[in-house]
């Protein structure tokens, strides 16, 4: 047995073979069950696609890397539920692609931050942070508020996550551009097709402050207020046996 | 290139590969480590066993111990409201007033409202809960929407302008931005606001603008502009401005007529922790 194993050592090869061999075991038992195993996500209510305004708020959030510091995953531990909240259901990241879970928190978890500060709070807080939290270290993002979103993309980017797999219907994704405008202007009358296509738990309003613009920080800001808002943990059982992890 | 051959120095056998006359010897490994090796896989096929580990068809197998960390993480806060027992009990059923009035209680109620308010509410209001432009002050015992136990529990649970329906609701119009009077109208009201804050200020404009205060703004801030906490009309004769104090501040007030936005925190605490903040922010403030 032992001189065989000289054969790998000894060929290029064959050690290479080996290695994927090896690896793949790994990674067919660690990950390809989570693609069909049905218990993984649970079953909840109130689980929706990102709307389009949202979906570019997250684009924003991935470009400027705020996943380096802030984690979205509220991990099931007593210390993390009394801070945070209930832990992070894979329900609730099961329409991100890719998901935000993070790995590192040099800022404070936000994946129930949505709603806990207001819109005015968060503009300023993004423009200057040590303006409201003296001690903070996060770098300041003025520019957002004085950037235009740019949305040409939006029907692409909502036709593109259909491909992997979130049930954006059709007439969201022909609708795209008009639903971003309306849910970032507290008047526009196209509200209430766009609350007809995502559902009544959907901030409509000027995120910004600044309401002749549309901007980076309106997206951003609109996104940031629907993290982890969207479960109705009145209907979810978590001590349910289907429901334990 | 194979040509194994014996050290002649340690007596080991060679790997036989030889580069410029450099040969290496063939060691095995140190057993040392290869028994912790060993030990390793053991360790593995008996967790295996007992935790939950491979996947099957349709679910995992939950191994002998039906280890879950959910089940865990119920427990352990379970747990914990034993272990905060009988002042966490406490919390619960007493009243404001009677978690105010026993120093045991509330000694109690300011240490978990000082933890919660330092996570939540500095954000916003200031470590020392002193506030900042645009953020209220709750160290001064001047209140927007009332300073009493019940008043400030009340809008912790609801909130201002929040997505609560119950929640506190004022709004202040905008009266130069949405043209409801005209600018040199807006510049005798700064002035006449002034002047109720008993500053000196432009008499000629405070006459002016008298009739104009009456029509537009005691509904919410009282004829003697002393506000009305019913309404969240906030009081314009004191020191304590929200947005600044300053002509030029007051006139940017009447012009856009801000208001801020505190979330609703009923639903995000539980009903013992917002009496604990209560209590916490009603001491902090001097006890209206």
């Amino acid at each position: 047995m032992w001189t065989k194993h000289a054969k790998f050592e000894r060929h290029s090869l064959w050690m290479i073979i080996g290695i994927v061999i090896v690896v793949s075991i790994g990674g067919l038992v660690e990950i390809s069950p989570l693609f069909y195993l049905e218990s993984t996500v649970e079953e909840v209510d109130g689980m929706r696609p990102y709307t389009p305004l949202e979906l570019e708020g997250r684009d924003i959030y991935i470009r400027e890397g705020c996943y380096t510091c802030h984690s979205q995953m509220i991990r099931p531990l007593r210390d993390e539920v009394e801070r945070y909240g209930h832990y992070s259901l894979a329900a609730e990241s099961m329409y991100d692609h890719p998901f935000q879970w993070g790995s590192k928190r040099t800022g404070p978890d936000l994946a129930r931050v949505g709603g806990k500060y207001s819109d005015s709070w968060h503009k300023d807080h993004l423009t200057d942070p040590r303006s409201v939290v003296p001690e903070s270290v996060m770098p300041p993002y003025a520019f957002l508020r004085d950037k235009d979103l740019d949305y040409r993309q939006v029907q692409a980017k909502l036709s593109a996550m259909t491909k992997v797999g979130v049930p954006y219907t059709q007439d969201q994704i022909d609708n795209a551009t008009a639903d971003l405008e309306a849910q970032a202007d507290p008047f526009d009358s196209r509200a209430t097709a766009l609350k007809k296509r995502y559902g009544a738990k959907l901030a409509q309003r000027d995120f910004d402050g600044d309401p002749d613009r549309l901007t980076e920080m309106d997206a951003l800001i609109a996104y940031l207020q629907m993290l982890g808002g969207l479960v109705d943990f009145r209907t979810y059982r978590a001590e349910a046996p289907e429901n334990q992890r | 290139m194979s040509h194994r051959e014996t050290d002649e120095h340690s007596g080991v056998e060679t790997t036989g590969h030889e580069w410029d006359g450099i040969r290496e010897l063939d060691n095995p490994l140190p057993r040392w480590w290869l028994y912790i090796f060993y030990g390793c896989i053991v360790i593995a096929a008996i967790y295996w066993v007992f935790m939950p580990s491979w996947p099957g068809v349709n679910s995992y197998a939950k191994g002998m111990l039906n280890q879950s960390d959910r089940v865990d993480v119920a427990k352990q806060l379970e747990a914990l409201q034993t272990q905060r027992g009988a002042e966490g009990a406490m919390l619960r059923s007493a009243s404001l007033e009677t978690i105010e009035a026993d120093p045991k209680l509330q000694a109690y109620a300011l240490a978990v409202g000082q933890s919660v308010f330092g996570d939540n509410c500095a954000t916003c209001h200031g470590v020392g809960g002193t506030g900042s432009k645009g953020y209220a002050n709750l160290r001064d015992d001047v209140w927007l929407w009332g300073g009493s136990l019940q008043d400030i529990q009340h809008t912790i649970q609801v909130g201002v302008r929040s997505e609560d329906p119950q929640t506190r609701q004022s709004q202040m119009p905008a009266f130069g931005r949405d043209q409801i009077l005209k600018p040199a109208q807006i510049d005798d009201l700064t002035e006449y606001v002034v002047a109720l804050s008993r500053r000196p200020a432009n008499a000629a404009a405070v006459a002016r603008a008298a009739p104009v205060f009456a029509e537009q703004c005691v509904a919410c801030h009282g004829p003697q502009g002393k506000g009305n906490v019913a309404l969240g009309g906030p009081d314009l004769t004191d020191a304590d401005w929200l947005y600044g104090g300053n002509q030029a501040d007051i006139r940017e007030q009447i012009w856009n007529g801000r208001g801020g936005v505190m979330p609703a925190w009923q639903g995000r605490f539980s009903p013992e922790t917002i009496k604990a903040l209560a209590v916490y922010v009603h001491a902090n403030a001097g006890g209206q």
